[in-house]
């Protein structure tokens, strides 16, 4: 394998920040090297081999074993590699990435690819609240890259998301797209309460839809929408349903808003072919 | 060198550097796409007067489109980056943003970046909206059949225009078979295009004339009707002389479709009225490129 296998010796007592190892920050150094790294954890400083047994060596690929549900900060800012996690990860996952890919193969916390501006985050099952969006005091929510979320996320998924692309194949929480900036987000599944509240400009895409919408969004009526042949075909190859949708022409039903913030936003509630 | 009857002379075209874009244009159908790209290439057979030359290069089939609907690839040449970024706007603001169904996207991704919707935008009135797609922004233009999608822009490469080469032969309609053989043959060559109508030109010029107002005006020296009275260039046998230009993305370009043009007139040979294969150039001292007629049908 090429790269470095950590595996949770244990579920940590309290959460650990994993920010220091991401494959571009390890590179070059030697396993030693790494597992003398310190993590910080409350206001302690724990080694690396102190949290994890260390297998292989640093390399392009980094893989985390065990439940990662305290773990936090994973993947960071990281510009190239891949992260594959064999279980849970916690909050703020993939936090600022540029590039590179991070797999989760459970759930992941709160926060997750707050502030992404690249690369490839696929969550295999489910995200918590405030997906790719804004971290408390930031203007920005995800600026760029593609978020994949198999299972089903939290409240204020996207809330200020400037760019990129968010994929939520399952149900979604209340405020979806709030204070949206631009970007794409489709989801596949329910999705709660308020969806678009103080959206500016931005794409939300449903294939259900939603039990009510907001009264500041006002009903465009059943159009061809042209750029879902491109969004569509850029999809292919994600992991998820979205990867196959219709490359032909698609008729969705287009509501713009959030008229309280502009209202140049969109919700798109996609028909059947 | 005589092929089939029909001599080459030793001859080279003279041809120049321009700037040159492919904008790739979409509809619902290939009849509209048509429409679009027919409209978009219009008036544009000579930057003499034109501001560029433009044309089709060829059909795309859906599979070969960024949205996977039929498609025309267009090719424009101008004699400057400026200048073919005002007839680009000029000409895809006015003859395809106007034509239904169409969509217009970047054909050449390479060089130097010129505006395609970046100002065709504002059209919009502020109800435009953008999508930034794999690194690739488009924007979208609500328009009152749906919405007309537009690549920010497309990439500006050197290109090679004034390739040619001129068919002599026995009458008007000899020529113009054999034109057009040529120009089927043609068509087939990636990175080219024929200007002219049909891809043929029957008032080629020279350089300079007895009115000081004009810069150029007919090639008297191949002008059958006035042999009588002017330093002819040619023979008793020619009764009509048809020439054929091409501008290209590369030399190679241009010397393929020269070659594939030249072999098509010289199949036709001179049991069909074809006497004569020249090239049209300036002494060699204007245009930086040269093609010999000789050297492409070696």
């Amino acid at each position: 394998m090429p790269g470095l296998r950590l595996t949770l010796q244990a579920v940590p007592p309290e959460r650990v920040d994993l920010s220091p190892l991401t494959p571009d920050r390890i590179a070059g150094r030697s396993r030693a090297e790494v597992a003398a790294l310190p993590l910080a954890s409350g206001n302690r400083s724990l080694r690396v081999d102190a949290v994890f047994k260390l297998a292989g060596d640093p390399g392009p690929e980094l893989v985390i074993e065990g439940d990662g549900s305290r773990l936090d900060r994973i993947g960071e800012a990281m510009t190239q590699g891949s992260i594959r996690l064999r279980g849970n990860a916690g909050a703020w996952l993939g936090v600022g990435m540029c590039g590179g890919t991070i797999e989760v193969e459970g759930s992941a916390g709160a926060y997750a690819g707050s502030g992404m501006q690249g690369g490839l985050l696929h969550v295999h099952q489910h995200a918590g609240d405030f997906l790719a969006a804004a971290a408390p005091g930031d203007h920005q929510g995800m600026r760029g890259g593609v978020l994949v979320v198999s299972g089903n996320a939290g409240a204020r998924a996207g809330d200020r998301m400037r760019r990129g692309t968010l994929i939520i194949d399952g149900d979604v929480g209340d405020c979806c797209a709030s204070r949206m900036v631009a970007g794409t987000i489709a989801v596949g599944g329910a999705v709660g309460r308020n969806a678009g509240l103080a959206m500016r400009r931005g794409t939300l895409l449903l294939r259900r839809p939603p039990a009510a919408l907001l009264p500041t969004f006002n009903d465009c009526g059943v159009q061809v929408v042209p750029i879902l042949r491109l969004l569509a075909r850029a999809w292919r190859g994600l992991p998820g349903p979205f990867a196959s949708l219709s490359a032909g022409d698609l008729r969705a039903r287009r509501s713009m808003g959030d008229l309280a913030n502009g209202g140049r936003g969109e919700i798109l509630i996609l028909l059947p072919d | 060198m005589i092929r089939n009857g029909v001599a080459i002379d030793d001859e080279f075209a003279e041809a120049f550097g321009m700037k040159a874009t492919r904008v790739i244009i979409t509809a619902h159908n290939p009849t509209w796409a048509r429409h679009a790209a027919e409209a978009a290439t219009g008036f544009a057979t000579s930057v003499i007067a034109c501001g560029c030359e433009a044309g089709i290069e060829r059909e795309l089939p859906p599979a070969e489109t960024p949205d996977g609907r039929p498609g025309i690839a267009i090719l424009l040449f101008a004699m400057s980056g400026k200048e073919l970024a005002k007839q680009l706007e000029r000409r895809i603001g006015q003859c395809v943003l106007t034509s239904p169904t169409s969509a217009a996207y970047a054909g050449i991704r390479e060089g130097e970046p010129v505006a395609l919707g970046k100002n065709l935008r504002f059209f919009g009135d502020g109800f435009q909206a953008s999508k930034l797609i794999e690194g690739r922004r488009y924007w979208r233009i609500p328009v009152m059949d749906g919405e007309f999608v537009i690549e920010e822009t497309t990439g500006v490469v050197g290109g090679v225009g004034g390739g040619n080469f001129l068919v002599l032969a026995a009458t008007q309609p000899d020529a113009l078979a054999a034109c057009e053989a040529a120009i089927t043959a043609m068509r087939r060559i990636p990175n080219v295009i024929m200007p002219f109508p049909g891809g043929v030109v029957r008032s080629g010029s020279k350089v300079g004339s007895r009115y000081k107002a004009l810069i150029a005006s007919t090639n008297d020296a191949f002008c059958p009707t006035i042999r009588g009275i002017t330093n002819t260039a040619l023979g008793p046998e020619v009764g009509s002389v048809m020439e054929i230009v091409i501008d290209g993305l590369t030399p190679e370009d241009i010397s393929a479709a020269m070659r594939a043009g030249i072999d098509a007139v010289v199949g036709l040979g001179s049991a069909r009225g074809i006497h004569r294969i020249t090239a049209g150039n300036y002494g060699g001292k204007l245009g930086k490129y040269h093609f010999r007629l000789r050297e492409i049908m070696a």
